[in-house]
């Protein structure tokens, strides 16, 4: 043992160890509480419905921002309908039917790897595939497309991770009555999952409207005097519009500045929220 | 009534397959379109020149060496700040923190996670940099260490939980054991549940290399953008640039298959092989962790 002095001396290091712990996790966690404080205050005053419905104006430099929010709407659900149902199958595939061997472990090896590629290079292979290759061009389909290859990953994990909490007793069940194995993951296991999926699909989906690399030679352009309409249409996105109007104007109010920044935390961190409501209430009303 | 009930069932089996089997074709496309677009560079540009110490795509300049001196210096400033900070962090959340407290501390390091880095970049420009370059008195407020403080951020809320998870997974009997044998809290958080926990705090840290490596949108809004070799020390407060930020600035401007447009299509399948690196030995640290688990249940 290290030193047998005296009790009393390591009770000490340990209250002096924990307070220093302590003081290091609040580090940690200020400045989360700080950035979001900060944001509010500095943006709410821009946050008007002629700021939310309205056009940008005289180089962004006035205006609203609505072309960027319906854009990054469309770039979310497009992306969420593509997403959702290969993400599932593919959860569904490996909770349920995937044997434990060596093509499975290869399916595992590969999303890991789609969950590390930068996302920059998301956009290259977005670029080079449907805006290019497919003759997209830079276009809120192609933008979403990529998007959902990103995000991908993240769903197959979560709903998997929701599919495997059902517990095996109920598979058990419904095979036995005579159910197919589909028919037992339809009317049974995917049921009992859905919160669970729910929320992995709209924290995959939070990641896509937040994303701006991928957007960048996929979708996103600098403005647009008008809403896009149609997914072949290229569009303005909040992500992007955020990072033109820090870089690439000059002369921008930080108002306008913050007010976007503001509008964008709202829109994503309010799919978390909803994502945490669900899980909760799932949560308390679960049966097993 | 049975034969057409099979049909259909087997049909969706084999579209579940397919759906299964995407990510593997997802991989095999996005490294195809990267080698397809980036290959032809080895035919414009002789492959010594990638290892000049300039970049300066428009008079033909295409040394490499910068841009990746400039990723590794802003992932490793953001891994001395990140790790220690992640780690202890999570010790304090799984093993100190009351039951209460835990509930408020990582829904808000997930909440970290959630935000979009275009973000946290803006903030990066608008205030941290002014910051920095008031204390210590820089010329510029856009250097390596703002994105390095930046991206510890980004890298913070994976090391985090990840870590937490894993000292969570630790059995409650190994602490039992210490603290039976007379060791305080303190010393068995050192000397037993980390060490326990070694194998998922290394896939924790690689996951925050990845991510530090992998971030764009910060980086080329606070670091200043400019492609220098290090110079000692004063590298850290210098302006940088690295592979991310460069695909992300000059991809809107090169003309489609031109030799600068292969250059970057080629940067992409550097980063795309660091990231299958760095993951592909994170996750073989997971798989020994289990392994190992495996053979201390039986």
């Amino acid at each position: 043992m290290k030193s047998r002095s005296s009790a009393q001396r390591r009770n000490l290091t340990q209250q002096i160890g924990f307070i220093f712990l302590r003081l290091v996790a609040i580090i940690a966690v200020l400045p989360i509480i700080a950035i979001i404080v900060f944001i509010i205050y500095q943006g709410a005053p821009a946050i008007s419905l002629e700021f939310i419905f309205g056009f940008p104006s005289d180089g962004m430099r006035s205006g609203g921002i609505w072309p960027a929010i319906v854009g990054t709407f469309f770039l979310t659900l497009i992306c969420a309908l593509v997403v959702s149902p290969l993400g599932i199958g593919a959860a569904i595939y490996l909770a349920e039917y995937a044997p434990d061997n060596r093509w499975t472990q290869s399916i595992r090896i590969a999303i890991i790897n789609l969950a590390g590629i930068p996302s920059v290079v998301y956009g290259l292979f977005g670029l080079g595939l449907f805006v290019i290759f497919l003759n997209f061009g830079i276009s809120i389909l192609a933008g979403s497309l990529t998007l959902a290859i990103m995000t991908l990953p993240v769903i197959i994990t979560t709903t998997e991770e929701a599919l495997r909490a059902v517990p095996q007793s109920f598979r058990v069940v419904s095979r036995s009555v005579g159910a197919t194995q589909w028919q037992t993951v339809r009317r049974i296991v995917l049921p009992q999952a859905l919160p669970g999926i729910l929320t992995g699909v709209i924290l995959g989906l939070e990641r896509a409207a937040g994303e701006t690399a991928p957007i960048l030679f996929t979708a996103a352009v600098f403005f647009l005097p008008r809403l896009p309409s149609s997914p072949m249409d290229p569009t303005m996105a909040l992500p992007y519009h955020l990072y033109v109007i820090s870089t690439q104007v000059p002369g921008m109010s930080p108002q306008i500045q913050y007010g976007t920044a503001l509008v964008l935390l709202v829109f994503v961190l309010g799919m978390n929220l909803i994502a945490t409501i669900i899980r909760s209430r799932a949560r308390a009303r679960r049966q097993w | 009534m049975r034969i057409s009930r099979i049909k259909p069932e087997s049909f969706i089996t084999w579209l579940i397959k397919f759906t299964g089997y995407s990510a593997i074709i997802f991989v095999f496309l996005i490294f195809y379109f990267l080698l397809s677009e980036g290959i032809p560079v080895f035919g414009e540009v002789p492959f010594k020149d990638f290892f000049q110490v300039r970049w300066y795509p428009i008079e033909a300049y295409f040394g490499l060496l910068p841009l990746l001196v400039g990723s590794l210096i802003v992932t490793i400033g953001a891994l001395i700040i990140a790790v220690p900070l992640g780690l202890l962090t999570a010790i304090y959340i799984a093993e100190v923190a009351s039951p209460r407290t835990k509930e408020i501390l990582k829904p808000l390091v997930e909440l970290l996670g959630g935000f979009p880095s275009v973000v946290l970049g803006f903030l990066g420009l608008l205030i941290l940099s002014q910051y920095l370059r008031e204390i210590l008195a820089l010329p510029t407020g856009l250097s390596a260490l703002t994105g390095s403080l930046i991206l510890a951020g980004i890298a913070l809320p994976a090391i985090v939980s990840i870590s937490e998870d894993a000292l969570d997974t630790v059995p409650r009997s190994y602490r039992d054991a210490s603290l039976a044998l007379g060791a305080t809290e303190w010393q068995t958080i050192w000397w037993v549940t980390l060490p326990a926990a070694k194998s998922g705090v290394l896939t924790a840290i690689m996951l925050g290399i990845g991510r530090a490596i992998g971030e764009t949108m910060v980086v080329l809004m606070v670091t200043g953008n400019a492609p220098m070799m290090p110079q000692g020390l004063a590298t850290f407060v210098n302006p940088t640039r690295t592979m991310t930020a460069t695909i992300a600035a000059e991809m809107g401007e090169v003309a489609n298959g031109s030799t600068h447009y292969h250059v970057l299509f080629f940067i992409g399948i550097v980063l795309f092989v660091i990231a299958l690196i760095v993951n592909v030995s994170a996750s073989t640290f997971v798989f020994r962790r289990k392994k190992r688990s495996e053979r201390i249940l039986s």
